[in-house]
């Protein structure tokens, strides 16, 4: 289940490389620069040394008792599996996003390149590129939905002061997809020192196997500590998606482990029949868009559907092309949470563990907290907490009617 | 055996005989563009309809698309207008059955992206565009390793995938695109996004010079192209001048406030046609 993506980076019938031919010669270049980088014991050497020294890795994996204590309160006799939370939220910058960004980074230097274009939904991505970009003193350039950059502007002044240049999208809905659009119309523009760091498993090949890649150093700790603290792999590993990068990264070295149930947790929206949705997989179809080929939102014609979430990053109307294949090939679960199912996950977990989650996290939390409470006390989940809450404090703060 | 499809050895298609005309006459082509459904159906029928004795040679069929990445903001605005007045896949075929009643010689390309076609089905598309009477499909996201999607249906019913070549192209990456290529090649003429920049003449004939010593097929030159001396400088240098945004430029600053046609709509996109057209016959073609 871990070999792919093909040579062409298809995962079955999805994923590839469908991109303006003025950006193929730059897929060409990154695909080679990356296999380069991959084999060469000097770059993770240096990845490895900035993972340890500036994001702050290994995370911890934390045995939440609290809430499990609370799950087998409400759960039938003998039943309310020991939650695990994978702490990527402890990472610099308070999110998954800056493992793979590090890694992108110190690729893009490798190239030559000397100005970094990306895009962000909730802005984690977005700090954690501007924050990179700080560090080893590249331009950068961050696209943000107009909508997005309204509702999230801690973020956005943070970018600020990172001294990244950030512009609201004002096209299309104003979402993290229309901030895609844009993101590559600026390659397109500037493809001669211009890197385009992508912020999750998605788009053109290679940077959903990329993305993975640089993802998977939180899954195979995980798989590692939970080793350590119980003897064992656990039963089941849960994540939210939106792209779908902390899961992938969760996710992949588990693959093979087939006593290993696996949960993606896509979000719901206001219900997936809504019509108010980003549940990509639950309610799409496969189609091409930003580069790859995997499930969409779409209505009947081919045209993309706006969408919505309670969470920024997950407002979204596609998801990685693994993901998709995963999908279909049934090795992992894929299923949702609603916004006030997000809502109330957040809630606990800040009252019973102390720990503020990002709302894209809360969705993945929701479902685990109704899994747990199904599997036997003898039972171990591991949650994948993707990033802190902080930036968030301001949407739950207006839904719980709070003013500011 | 040449790269062309296997189609135009057993008939010389519409896009062929175009081409091989206008050889005979000396000069390029004038390509305008023209978005399916913007501002309406009924108006940018009739644009199309008026467009060949305007000085069309051929004529590129925009598919209004959501998420247009490769367009500016002037094919953006003008695909969510085509949107809102009900632009469909089906709509835009039915669009080119109409103008095909009307006029039997003018080739049609149509342009657009990928997905519309994923959803409604690759070999469905191609057999009904082909019946349509589309000559050519340009799919702006369909980069030649992923052409195998759409390429074998295309072959089936005759249809040209076009390819497109960059100031980004190198020799080794022309080779591939030339591979399974047939019709033409479009030719982006910058770095960039529709309707945003303009290429040097310099640029162009030295990019030509490149490109011509490999392409067995004609070669037009698009993006950038919004005055009459860009059309000829475009038409003399290569085979063809595309032109898009700035007739949709012209036609939308005739739209009322509510973005629908006014009696104005349909002339405003085909002076600059005429133009064009004027200019690109007053010279010769030195390829």
């Amino acid at each position: 289940m871990r070999a792919g993506p093909d040579a062409q980076g298809h995962f079955g019938p999805y994923g590839g490389r469908f991109v303006a031919e003025t950006l193929m010669p730059l897929m060409l270049d990154l695909e080679q620069a990356w296999l380069e980088a991959r084999r060469d014991p000097a770059f993770h050497a240096e990845l490895r040394r900035h993972l340890r020294n500036y994001v702050g890795r290994p995370s911890p994996l934390w045995r939440a008792d609290r809430l499990t204590e609370t799950i087998r309160h409400q759960a039938p006799t003998g039943k309310g599996a020991s939650l695990y939370l994978k702490r990527e939220d402890l990472n610099h910058t308070g999110s998954h996003k800056l493992n793979n960004v590090m890694g992108q980074i110190l690729l893009a230097r490798r190239m030559g390149k000397k100005r970094i274009v990306a895009e962000t939904g909730a802005g984690q991505h977005g700090v954690a590129t501007a924050t990179v970009c700080a560090l080893f003193g590249m331009a950068c350039k961050i696209f943000m939905g107009k909508t997005d950059v309204e509702r999230q502007k801690p973020n956005v002044f943070r970018m600020h002061l990172l001294g990244a240049e950030v512009e609201a999208v004002t096209a299309g809905g104003g979402q993290l997809k229309d901030a895609m659009n844009e993101a590559m119309r600026d390659w397109v523009e500037h493809v001669d020192d211009t890197y385009f760091l992508v912020g999750t498993v998605a788009g053109p090949h290679p940077y959903p196997a990329m993305v993975r890649d640089f993802q998977s150093v939180l899954g195979h700790e995980a798989r590692h500590q939970i080793q350590q603290q119980t003897g064992r792999l656990p039963d089941a590993i849960v994540a939210a998606i939106g792209g779908g990068s902390n899961a992938m990264g969760l996710f992949h070295p588990f693959l093979d482990d087939q006593t290993v149930a696996i949960y993606g947790v896509e979000a719901a929206g206001l219900g997936l029949d809504s019509g108010r949705t980003a549940a990509s997989l639950e309610r799409g179809a496969p189609g091409v868009l930003h580069g790859n080929r995997t499930y969409l939102l779409q209505d009947d014609d081919g045209q993309i559907t706006d969408t919505h979430s309670i969470s920024a990053g997950l407002d979204y109307p596609g998801i990685g092309p693994e993901h998709s294949w995963l999908r279909d090939k049934g090795r992992v679960n894929y299923v949702a949470a609603t916004d006030d199912e997000a809502l109330d996950a957040f809630q606990k977990l800040t009252r019973l563990e102390g720990i503020i989650p990002a709302l894209e996290s809360a969705h993945g939390l929701a479902y685990a907290l109704k899994l747990a409470a199904t599997l036997p006390e003898g039972a171990t989940i591991i949650v994948n907490i993707s990033g802190r809450g902080d930036k968030d404090v301001p949407t739950v703060a207006a839904r719980l009617g709070v003013k500011l | 055996m040449n790269a062309h499809s296997p189609s135009t050895a057993h008939r010389p298609t519409r896009l062929a005989k175009r081409f091989a005309q206008l050889r005979a006459e000396g000069r390029g082509a004038l390509i305008p563009y023209v978005e399916a459904f913007d501002p309406d159906r009924a108006t940018s029928l009739a644009l199309m309809k008026a467009m060949p004795e305007a000085g069309a040679d051929i004529i590129e069929v925009g598919v209004p698309f959501s998420d247009p990445a490769a367009d500016g903001p002037t094919i953006q605005a003008a695909a969510k207008r085509a949107l809102k007045a009900g632009a469909t896949l089906a709509g835009v075929l039915a669009m080119v059955r109409d103008f095909r009643q009307h006029d039997q010689e003018t080739p049609v390309v149509m342009m657009g992206y990928l997905n519309p076609v994923d959803r409604y089905g690759v070999e469905r598309f191609c057999q009904e565009a082909a019946q349509a009477g589309v000559d050519g499909l340009l799919l702006v996201d369909l980069p030649p390793e992923e052409a195998p999607f759409v390429l074998p249906h295309a072959r089936a019913h005759g249809l040209d995938l076009i390819r497109l070549a960059t100031p980004t192209t190198t020799p080794e990456r022309l080779e591939t695109i030339l591979q399974g290529a047939s019709g033409f090649l479009y030719y982006v003429s910058i770095k960039g996004v529709t309707g945003t920049t303009a290429a040097s003449a310099d640029d162009l004939a030295q990019a030509m010079r490149r490109i011509r010593q490999n392409a067995p097929l004609p070669v037009v030159t698009g993006f950038g192209i919004a005055t009459p001396e860009q059309a000829a400088t475009a038409a003399t240098l290569s085979d063809g001048a595309v032109t898009a945004s700035a007739l949709i430029k012209a036609m939308a600053a005739t739209l009322d406030e509510r973005g629908n046609a006014t009696a104005a709509t349909v002339e405003a996109a085909l002076a600059p046609v005429r133009a064009m057209a004027q200019a690109v016959r007053a010279t010769t073609n030195k390829a």
